[in-house]
């Protein structure tokens, strides 16, 4: 289980107002229909990049779905986040062919680097670091998506420098 | 290759041709099972279950609504296969669900694609409204009186219990990917308590093929038990990695010196994984082994979906086992105790004589652990959560036991267990590693070769990763 995304409750802040009318359309897309509760939290993330909590009531309020459904669902799927996270979110892949092609590797040189642990956001806000299984492209392994992105037969050395040029073309 | 977004280029090479076929020729529902029957495919998930047998349950269920589901799931760590035929072929997966859906009398479709896969979800998308449009999806299917079937695309979520079927309808149903008790199985009762028929991606792709070209032609391709060809992702130490599409039968061997070209780096072959989380590790001495669900179930692997993962020499068996359990810890529901503490368990053990703290008895501890959480675990993912642990002791004990009792790791894989020594020819005394060794282990003036001092290493691996000309020595 992952129980490393079940979070102490006040750890979640959200420190920018959220526009809770974004979601309307998405409510009347889904409100009445069953099934519903994913594709109403995926669109939730797609609108806001995380889930923040006032969108949790809030989806709980006009459908009536129990805030605790909801939250059950959120914190089984990989896919939904409770935090916000950074502009760029790393994605090592840790699938069967990256391990074995030392992905360990990438993900300690950017821990390094980003100063941050695994799943967690740096505090520029610019990166969030993430381990996923398997992004599909093993032939290339290993390798580390940034947005649409892919970076393939990496060492630790070139990811960094990835994460440099990225900085570079930021503070300009 | 044809172009997939394009129906008319799955047209030209006889696409929904079998489609056509059974709506001009009115071929009945049971002579279309029978044909699926008599061709021997097999599911293409893992089970390696008799498709026909499936149609024919679902079929005999009777009810005014039924669901025919295509699992496009792909959570094996290390497998592209089905992402590449969504990719490349969707209308293939599309007429095999439509023509499954008509064999059992379907009223609904759903392909349950992974979220991490956007452009099968797009291509599916535009293929699925170019049915539409011609008839192949929608009201009296090619004039079929009375077939209705519309077929729509889910995303997951990520989570790889949900490949699991019943897990999976729990899902499209909005919930947690759980998995449900059986009986009652899918084919009475599935998605939304109605009887439902899901089969794996490649299963649907392989039917309008079987339809077309008639179940004998099909059954003539593989073995005995096992026919057709299968789609295998080889992955990890090899030269030429990719998808290739074999008859069943065919000896690992030739797969991976034959089409692979063999090992990258010309290093000693050791091992290859099939089956993923669920599966083992065929060693070297087993290497003629064919690949058909037979022969691979008694090697205590298992055929899976098709990843193939090389391993060589530099390979630690031990690890392997650990990454395995590390995944399928982190996926496992909770559901079921032994699967969710279990497992949780045996990744401590795996860990600790990774770190050179194993201890005697840790064998037969994990070996007891796997067999409990086999006989008590509700799905498939805790039935078959120990297999990598099980083949890697099986087939590699001498490794496990270097490891806890000479705390060798004969792989030179796990950091914690290696020695690490400046080479005296190589060392240019750049002092990079004296600088960025946590502890200060590293003794060296500028321009002079540097020293290890072994008993105050940590064995943290970070000089080795640094130095530019390769002056550290693992051993
Ligand atoms: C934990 C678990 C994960 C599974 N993942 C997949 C998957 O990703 N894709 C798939 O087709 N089948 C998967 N299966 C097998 C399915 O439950 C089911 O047997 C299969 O989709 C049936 O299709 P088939 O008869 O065509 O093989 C999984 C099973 C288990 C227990
Ligand atoms: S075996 Fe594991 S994954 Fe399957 S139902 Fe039980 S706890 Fe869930
Ligand atoms: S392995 Fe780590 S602790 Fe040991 S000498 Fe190298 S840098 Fe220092
Ligand atoms: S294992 Fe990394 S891309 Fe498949």
């Amino acid at each position: 289980m992952r129980v490393q995304r079940i979070k102490i409750e006040g750890e979640i802040t959200s420190q920018d107002q959220v526009d809770l009318s974004l979601i309307d359309p998405l409510l009347e897309k889904y409100k009445n229909k069953k099934g519903n509760i994913i594709p109403l939290l995926q669109g939730a993330q797609e609108e806001y990049g995380y889930i923040p909590r006032e969108v949790f009531q809030k989806l709980a309020n006009e459908t009536g779905i129990k805030l605790s459904d909801m939250y059950g669902v959120a914190t089984f799927y990989a896919q939904f986040r409770l935090n916000p996270v950074g502009k760029h979110i790393v994605k090592v892949c840790h699938g069967t062919a990256c391990h074995v092609q030392n992905a360990g590797a990438i993900t300690d040189a950017l821990r390094e680097t980003l100063n941050v642990e695994d799943g967690e956001t740096t505090e520029d806000g610019l990166f969030t670091l993430e381990s996923v299984a398997c992004l599909g492209c093993c032939s290339l392994a290993p390798v580390m998506m940034i947005g649409s992105e892919t970076y393939g037969k990496l060492k630790g050395s070139d990811a960094v420098k990835v994460i440099k040029e990225i900085r570079i073309k930021e503070s300009n | 290759m044809i172009d997939p977004e394009v129906l008319e280029e799955y047209e030209a090479k006889d696409g929904y041709k079998a489609l056509k076929r059974i709506a001009e020729e009115k071929i009945s529902q049971e002579q279309i099972i029978q044909d699926v029957l008599d061709s021997g495919i097999r599911g293409r998930g893992g089970g390696g279950f008799p498709t026909g047998m499936k149609w024919k349950f679902a079929f005999n269920s009777k009810n005014d609504e039924k669901y025919i589901i295509c699992n496009a799931d792909e959570g094996d760590p290390g497998a592209f296969m089905d992402r590449s035929l969504l990719e490349g072929d969707p209308h293939a997966v599309i007429e095999g669900m439509v023509i499954g859906g008509y064999a059992i009398g379907a009223t609904g479709g759903v392909i349950y694609c992974r979220a991490e896969y956007p452009l099968a979800i797009k291509r599916l998308n535009i293929a699925l409204e170019q049915a539409r449009q011609k008839g192949y999806l929608g009201k009296n299917i090619c004039g079929i009186e009375g077939f209705n079937l519309d077929i729509y695309v889910k995303e997951g979520a990520g989570a790889f219990v949900c490949g699991e079927e019943t897990a999976l309808m729990a899902s499209i149903e909005g919930e947690r990917g759980m998995p449900r008790k059986r009986p009652p199985f899918p084919a009475e009762a599935g998605l939304w308590r109605k009887p439902s028929n899901i089969n794996n991606v490649e299963t649907f792709a392989n039917i309008p093929w079987i339809i077309h070209n008639g179940p004998q032609a099909y059954a003539k391709y593989g073995s005995e038990k096992s026919k057709g060809t299968k789609v295998f992702a080889i992955t990890g130490k090899i030269k030429r990695g990719g998808l290739v599409e074999v008859p069943m039968g065919m000896t690992i061997e030739d797969i991976i010196f034959k089409l692979g070209g063999g090992i990258q780096d010309d290093k000693q072959f050791k091992a290859v994984q099939l089956g993923g989380p669920s599966g083992g590790c065929i060693p070297k001495h087993l290497i003629h082994t064919e690949v058909d669900y037979d022969q691979v179930n008694a090697t205590g692997a298992i055929m899976g979906s098709g990843g193939m993962v090389v391993m060589d020499e530099t390979t630690c068996m031990v690890d392997v086992a650990r990454f395995f359990l590390d995944f399928t810890q982190k996926e496992s529901c909770g559901k079921c105790t032994f699967c969710r503490i279990g497992t949780m368990r045996m990744l401590e053990i795996l860990t600790r004589i990774t770190e050179g703290k194993g201890k005697e008895g840790d064998i037969e501890l994990l070996e007891e652990l796997a067999y409990q959480i086999k006989d008590s675990s509700l799905c498939g993912l805790g039935q078959t959560a120990p297999n990598p642990v099980l083949t890697t002791i099986k087939y590699f004990r001498h490794e496990y036991e270097a490891h806890i009792r000479d705390k060798k790791c004969p792989a030179l894989n796990c950091k914690q267990l290696l020695t690490y020594e400046v080479d005296p020819d190589k060392c240019t005394g750049c002092t990079v590693c004296a600088k960025k060794c946590p502890v200060q282990a590293i003794d060296g003036e500028r321009k002079e070769v540097h020293f290890i001092r072994q008993d105050d290493c940590i064995k943290c691996g970070d000089c080795y990763s640094r130095c530019k000309f390769d002056a550290i020595k693992l051993s």
